[in-house]
């Protein structure tokens, strides 16, 4: 490829603050993008990825800097360049896509008006002309009613055609890059492909220039010319997208490519009475049911994974399991016996026996709390441990969920990483000696190699314990890994159950085999190979 | 929903008259006995019970209170003898006046001060208009009220009476009721000025800020459009409380510029015991009190556009 050079990074230094000091969590990237082409930029959490994402735009986040290196974009020295010449570049020429458009997009005001903001101040197009353009736009990206969308409220619109009209907003004044910075991580497999094929579409028609920031290697093998590792703020390695994948150098990298490599071995099949039963089961917000008819069993040691799309009732499940939800028919069995439908009727005793933890540690710990208070209160209220027997209990879980309590026991959660978090999480839940856990998408806010860490984990626990887990999620490689049974829910209902083995093999229900071929495979043309696939009507559309 | 709101303000009005009317009836002492003083014979005070109702039981009372209340009609005055609808008409009039002045002069310099304060924080301005306001609000009324005698009065700019009647023109009202105005701008700013700041400052972390940035907006652009319209609601209910205040908690002010408000009336009519007087007005009080929250809600509401526009 011997096009012109747009964007030029050399020797990039960033540092970022944590209280008084400053530390490097950027160091010396190069990057190298010629026009027209895709960059895919990835590595775990805390690599650096959006920092450097956002430096191409000449922009730093409130408690970072950029120390050194040089930002050359097509000409213009961004570390040199005064505000209002950055101001006028941003938006126009180098635009941006958040990963959570839901929470980019400003909540006051109608898509359309937000989408005519750049190019009305950046004198690119008139109100009117860009109200058109929006329209066109919004067409092209295939979203549904292109001509009314605009005009709704950010609230009005689902999270995958958000995301697609950030694109779109993105595209506004015909900008010569744009950085995506995880645009699809927040969505479901399903929702992710629509997306992911109609950005990648509008850098073909538009030939521009994107950095695609990106933690997961499947996605970024669909849109990206080239991918670049980066680790720690350091490059690994980069290369052209098909070497990369058929032959990475670094172990880095390769660690990365295996990722998915964990599974749970097969358990024999359950015997007795399950852990618990859900008995067809109804339940509502306000006038609308959100679940119907729901029915399934958990045993001893066992795991049943419930997958489905957002809105299908998977975490509403939990909230009737725990109690939080009263069913409006049905019951839920623990032992054979029924729970009280609401939280305020079940014993302490019963309470116990269920225990949760939740997609974000970030807000499920109470950031006051030092760990031993975190950990130490359940096994406080539920079994009565006091003093040094409480402290000993806390030193044990710690140790069970491999961190040193002599480091640990007296920190709080704002001092630990995102993977750590969560084991504390795990912690918290195993405290009350639970029979059965639900884990309630416990590994989608984290990177692979700290999801695999967490799943070995849980894994060992339960062999360990005889748990049973309710596992909740829409990854479908994380069911293969540690699911004996799977309960597949699409809009409140249960479409499909069994053990994983049949699930895993045809014939498939429809929205099962959608679920199944919807998830990113490591293979640059899985993505052209699946649309074409459907357009010919062989796997099922998206409805 | 604001139909909901409505009721709901109406409930706690009524519940208010009741336990104004409550409070009154645990006084002590006899009503006829006061109008008529100690020389009284028995039989003058019996007539004058019966002609006033006292000897009804007290839901009747509170009743025929009410209801004449709800038609405008408070009763008479106990001390003067006047209707107490045509002592409050003037002065409510006044003191509804001086609080549209004194917000018309604060809410604008509030949101300003706040606005720019978020735009510029923890520049020399930001403090300044923080020391500031704080420092202002940090006095008693009365003294920042004589200050002001002090600077603006004794130098013959500004009278510090105010000696207003109905003929007064509105140029020459608002010329004489400068210094009240300006006192209460001081006192109730600080407030509505922080709350300004800090509502914009707590959104400029969101991504859709971030987003705006990255839009290439100007920082004024980012906080009038993209800031403000989502800080509203917070901003919104702090103004009505101060406005609540302008008109209910003058007093002081009204006092030291000898201004005819409700302040005033309320406390003539509680050292003279005319409990007729001190109903009416603490009832006109809570009305204001519930109808400016109940602005404030709606206002918040029609603001919020997931709150207006349903999925």
């Amino acid at each position: 490829m011997s096009r012109d050079v747009l964007l030029k990074i050399e020797g990039l230094r960033i540092e970022g603050r944590s209280g008084d000091t400053w530390t490097e969590i950027v160091k010396g990237v190069d990057l190298t993008l010629h026009k027209g082409e895709v960059l895919g930029l990835i590595g775990e959490s805390g690599a650096g990825k959006s920092t450097v994402g956002l430096a191409a735009m000449g922009f730093a986040r409130d408690g970072c800097r950029i120390t050194g290196g040089t930002i050359d974009f097509d000409g213009i020295d961004l570390r040199k360049a005064s505000e209002k010449v950055k101001r006028d570049l941003k938006g126009a020429r180098i635009a941006y896509v958040a990963q959570s458009a839901a929470a980019s997009f400003n909540p006051a005001h109608r898509l359309i008006d937000q989408y005519c903001e750049a190019p009305v101040v950046h004198d690119v197009m008139s109100r009117d002309e860009a109200e058109r353009d929006a329209i066109d736009l919004y067409r092209r990206m295939q979203l549904p009613d292109p001509d009314g969308i605009g005009f709704r409220y950010p609230h009005q619109v689902s999270g995958g055609q958000l995301q697609r009209a950030m694109t779109a907003m993105a595209m506004s004044c015909r900008p010569d890059l744009i950085i995506f910075d995880e645009p699809t991580t927040a969505l479901d497999v399903t929702t992710q492909i629509e997306v992911l094929a109609a950005i990648r579409d509008i850098v073909r028609q538009f030939d521009t220039a994107a950095i695609y920031i990106t933690h997961d290697l499947a996605v970024v093998a669909q849109a990206a010319d080239r991918i670049k590792v980066l680790l720690r703020g350091e490059e690994v390695e980069e290369a052209e997208t098909r070497r990369m994948l058929d032959a990475p150098r670094e172990d880095y990298t390769k660690s990365l490519w295996a990722v998915r490599s964990f599974a749970r071995p097969e358990q024999p099949a359950p015997s007795g009475q399950p852990i618990l039963s859900v008995k067809d089961v109804t339940a509502a917000y306000g006038t609308v049911n959100v679940l119907e008819d729901v029915s399934f069993d958990i045993h001893a040691g066992r795991t049943v994974a419930v997958v489905g799309e957002s809105g299908s009732g998977k975490s509403t499940t939990a909230r009737v399991i725990t109690g939080l939800l009263p069913p409006k028919r049905g019951e839920v069995l623990f032992e054979g016996s029924p729970l009280p439908p609401a939280l305020k009727g079940r014993t302490r005793e019963q309470l116990r026996q269920v225990q949760m933890i939740y997609q974000m540690a970030d807000t499920a710990l109470n950031p006051k709390l030092k760990l031993r208070e975190l950990i130490g209160r359940p096994a406080q209220m539920y079994l009565g441990l006091q003093g040094r027997a409480l402290t000993e209990r806390v030193r044990d879980l710690l140790h069970l969920i491999e961190l040193d309590p002599d480091t640990y026991i007296d920190r709080l959660p704002g001092e630990l990483s995102g993977g750590q978090k969560q084991r504390i999480g795990i912690a918290r839940a195993l405290a009350a000696e639970p029979k059965l856990i639900i884990c309630d998408e416990v590994t989608s806010a984290l990177d692979q190699i700290v999801q695999e860490g967490i799943l070995k984990l849980l894994d060992r626990l339960q062999r360990e314990f005889g748990l049973a887990y309710m596992f909740i999620t829409h990854d479908l490689a994380t069911v293969r890994a540690i699911a004996d049974d799977v309960v597949v829910m699409q809009r409140g209902r249960v479409i499909e159950q069994g053990p994983k083995a049949e699930m895993f093999a045809p014939p498939h229900e429809p929205y099962t085999e959608l679920l199944l071929s919807s998830v990113p495979e490591m293979d640059p043309d899985w993505l052209t190979r699946l649309l074409a696939a459907r357009e010919a009507g062989q796997t099922p559309a998206t409805a | 929903m604001i139909a909901l709101r409505l009721a709901l303000g109406i409930g706690l009005l009524f519940i208010v008259s009741l336990i104004i009317f409550g409070a009154t009836e645990l006084l002590p002492g006899d009503l006829a006995q006061q109008i008529l003083g100690q020389g009284a014979t028995p039989e003058t005070l019996a007539a004058l019970r019966e002609q006033l109702g006292l000897n009804d039981p007290a839901p009747v009372r509170y009743w025929n209170w009410l209801s004449g209340a709800l038609t405008g009609d408070f009763g008479v005055s106990l001390s003067n003898g006047r209707p107490i609808s045509e002592l409050i008409g003037a002065r409510l009039g006044n003191t509804v006046f001086l609080a549209l002045y004194a917000a018309a002069l604060a809410v604008p310099i509030s949101l300003i001060l706040g606005i720019l304060a978020a735009l510029w924080r923890n520049s020399i301005f930001d403090r300044a208009a923080n020391a500031g306001a704080l420092t202002a609000i940090s006095f008693p009324e009365f003294f920042v009220a004589y200050i002001l005698v002090l600077w603006l009065a004794q130098t013959g700019l500004f009278p510090s009476m105010v000696r207003i009647n109905p003929t007064t023109t509105f140029g020459d009202r608002i010329y004489m009721t400068f210094l009240p105005a300006l006192t209460l701008t001081l006192v109730v700013t600080a407030h509505m000025m922080r709350m300004t700041r800090a509502a914009i400052i707590n959104l400029m972390a969101s991504p859709y800020i971030e987003m705006a940035r990255l839009k290439g907006l100007s920082p004024l652009r980012i906080v009038l459009r993209h800031a403000l319209p989502n800080a509203l609601a917070p901003i919104i209910n702090v103004i009505a409380l101060n406005l609540a205040y302008l008109i209910t908690g003058v007093v002081v002010v009204e006092v030291v510029f000898v201004y005819p408000g409700l302040g005033q009336l309320m406390v003539d009519a509680v050292s003279n015991r005319d409990i007729a007087v001190v109903q009416a007005v603490a009832l006109i009080f809570a009305g204001a009190y519930v109808a400016l929250n109940l602005i404030a809600d709606v206002l918040s509401t029609i603001t919020n556009p997931r709150l207006m526009h349903r999925r």
